[in-house]
């Protein structure tokens, strides 16, 4: 399924806080997790998840550190900060709202 | 999982990836080695489970995007990459030690040279703002700042304590030929017509020749006559003009603020204004201009050229419609005692033009319009200046031969004959007889003869006119 890039844009936000609620990661495991998450539906490119983790932690929502890694190499860690969790509970009321919106309106179609 | 992969192919494969990626500006070094961290993790898990090395890092490179779209993403990301570059990251590679040490040496150098000034003043050379201007200072200023810059760049290039001595001998003859002559009323500088011509001349030439054979020297590294370095020197030269002018305005607000503030509480600050301030400023000024042009060379675009880029359209219009004015009023120059230092500073206007079109041009690129606009100049000004030297020529008898009007006539020659070869040049290049580096050599190559030139007014100059 191609999904339309404003669309992936916009989920990126809560759902990589999401992930990151889960437990703190990296780059590539988030990335990993999506694809595991979307079942493949959701594909992203794999360099602009770091834009957005950048943009997140500039908004304080995430913190990074750097530390080694279970290969030697040191690797960008990120968590969640308590503005991270306050903002994915609102994002979370918003989704909530757009897709009980749209599943109205698509029940409806269903029943006519 | 390993930390290299024992492929060597591989291994050379992501060093190139990731060299292409470090030319990014928006993209730093931490970003690189999380990007490249990101591309290892998939590369082992894309070679777990069976492809080929050289297939893997084509999906893994694939998978990461194309880097123009990462770049831009990384840039809206961090939009100040693109702007605060020059003094909070000079080198994102250089370790950070390296530019805190330049800078406590850059510091310390701008200290000297501000105390440099006040020097004179232990010897009785005092500078006060309420008397005339110290015909000592006016003669001796570029003694302050260019042997600390000469030092700046002996550091920065790891010269020897040896060829900092020969550096030494240009300083020491400017001071010994700036000094004792004796310049008629040589203490002022400003009573005409008793303030010495002569001296005047060494005030104006003396910087030119030290900044040429000693700055110059040691900007590139000690070999000045052998090395291909003297463009990289028009360049800086160029460019610190335009930092220097951008310090300056900002010393004048800084002086206009203290001129404010101390005048409300009723307090006379012209003594530290006229003493300390603006002298020691400007000396400082110079050494901290050069490190901002050091710093920056290879993080902003050079200024100089682009402004080359404006004005020679500008000088040539101005210089077409004077001809072309000139020959409908038929109005002949009207000659005036002084006449020739315009003339003179014109033509130099129109070799920095070219000199600084230059410094930027790729000289392998093929003749442009601007190549044509830049021989129009140049044909232009020189048909000028010879409309204008006739003129004066048919009545430098009538006016004598003062120091002034030598030099002025000697300058003009040197400016013409320079000219009228770049000219030639232009004309082969852009009829795709000769190349562009014939024209860059020519200008580069003509570089000693200003400093000679320069050199010769201020040694020889004040004992043939008797210090007039």
């Amino acid at each position: 399924m191609d999904m339309s890039k404003d669309l992936v844009a916009a989920s990126a936000t809560p759902l990589v806080l999401a992930i990151l609620a889960e437990g703190d990661s990296y780059g590539y495991a988030i990335i990993k997790r999506v694809a595991e998450l979307s079942g493949g539906h959701l594909q992203w490119t794999d360099g602009m998840l770091y834009p957005v983790l950048h943009r997140l932690e500039r908004q304080g929502y995430v913190v990074a550190k750097w530390s080694a890694s279970e290969n030697g190499r040191r690797r960008k860690y990120y968590r969640i900060t308590r503005e991270g969790r306050a903002q994915l509970a609102a994002q979370r009321e918003q989704w909530k709202a757009v897709d009980g919106t749209l599943r109205g309106i698509w029940m409806q179609a269903c029943t006519v | 999982m390993t930390t290299t992969f024992a492929d060597q192919p591989l291994e050379e494969q992501i060093a190139q990836w990731r060299a292409y990626l470090r030319r990014r500006r928006a993209v730093h070094s931490p970003d690189v080695e999380e990007l490249e961290g990101h591309l290892r993790d998939q590369l082992t898990a894309l070679t777990a489970s069976g492809l080929a090395a050289d297939e893997a890092f084509l999906v893994a490179v694939k998978r990461m995007g194309n880097l123009d779209a990462l770049s831009r993403e990384f840039a809206r990301a961090h939009s100040e990459r693109l702007w605060k570059q020059l003094v909070v990251a000079p080198d994102v590679d250089a370790p950070a030690s390296t530019s805190r040490t330049e800078l406590l040496v850059v510091l310390s150098l701008a200290v000297a040279a501000g105390l440099a000034v006040k020097l004179p003043t232990l010897f009785g050379h005092h500078l006060n703002p309420d008397e005339d201007v110290n015909a000592f200072y006016i003669r001796n200023a570029s003694l302050f700042a260019f042997p600390l810059l000469a030092i700046y760049f002996m550091w920065k290039r790891g010269l020897s304590a040896v060829s900092g001595l020969w550096l030494g001998l240009p300083f020491a003859a400017a001071a010994v030929f700036a000094n004792v002559f004796p310049f008629h009323n040589r203490e002022r500088l400003d009573n005409f017509p008793q303030g010495s011509d002569t001296q005047l001349l060494t005030v104006l030439h003396l910087p030119i020749a030290l900044w040429l054979m000693a700055v110059g020297v040691a900007y590139v590294g000690g070999r000045w006559f052998a090395s291909g370095r003297r463009m990289d020197f028009v360049r800086f030269s160029g460019e610190l003009f335009i930092y220097y002018v951008l310090i300056a305005l900002g010393g004048g607000v800084v002086t206009g603020f203290t001129v404010m503030l101390f005048s409300a509480i009723d307090t006379k600050a012209g003594w530290f204004i006229g003493g300390w301030l603006i002298p020691c400023g400007a000396a400082g000024a110079v050494i901290v201009g050069s490190w901002l042009v050091e710093a920056k060379q290879s993080v902003i675009e050079n200024m100089a050229p682009v402004l080359t880029r404006l004005f020679t359209p500008l000088f040539t219009i101005l210089l077409l419609g004077f001809l072309a004015t000139m020959a409908w009023t038929g109005s002949p120059i009207n000659v005036e005692r002084e006449m020739l230092i315009g003339f003179d500073l014109l033509l130099a206007v129109v070799v920095g033009l070219v000199l600084y079109a230059a410094s930027a041009r790729d000289p392998q690129a093929r003749p442009d319009f601007f190549d044509g606009l830049q021989l129009l100049l140049v044909v232009s000004a020189l048909v000028v200046d010879v409309v204008a030297l006739a003129a004066i020529a048919a009545r430098i008898s009538e006016f004598g031969f003062t120091p002034n009007r030598v030099a002025a006539l000697g300058e003009n020659l040197i400016l013409l004959i320079n000219l009228l070869w770049t000219a030639w040049l232009y004309a082969s290049f852009l009829r795709r007889r000769g190349s562009f580096a014939d024209l860059e050599k020519w200008q580069i190559g003509y570089l000693p003869v200003y400093a000679m030139w320069a050199a010769l007014v201020v040694v020889v100059f004040p004992p043939l006119f008797g210090y007039r």
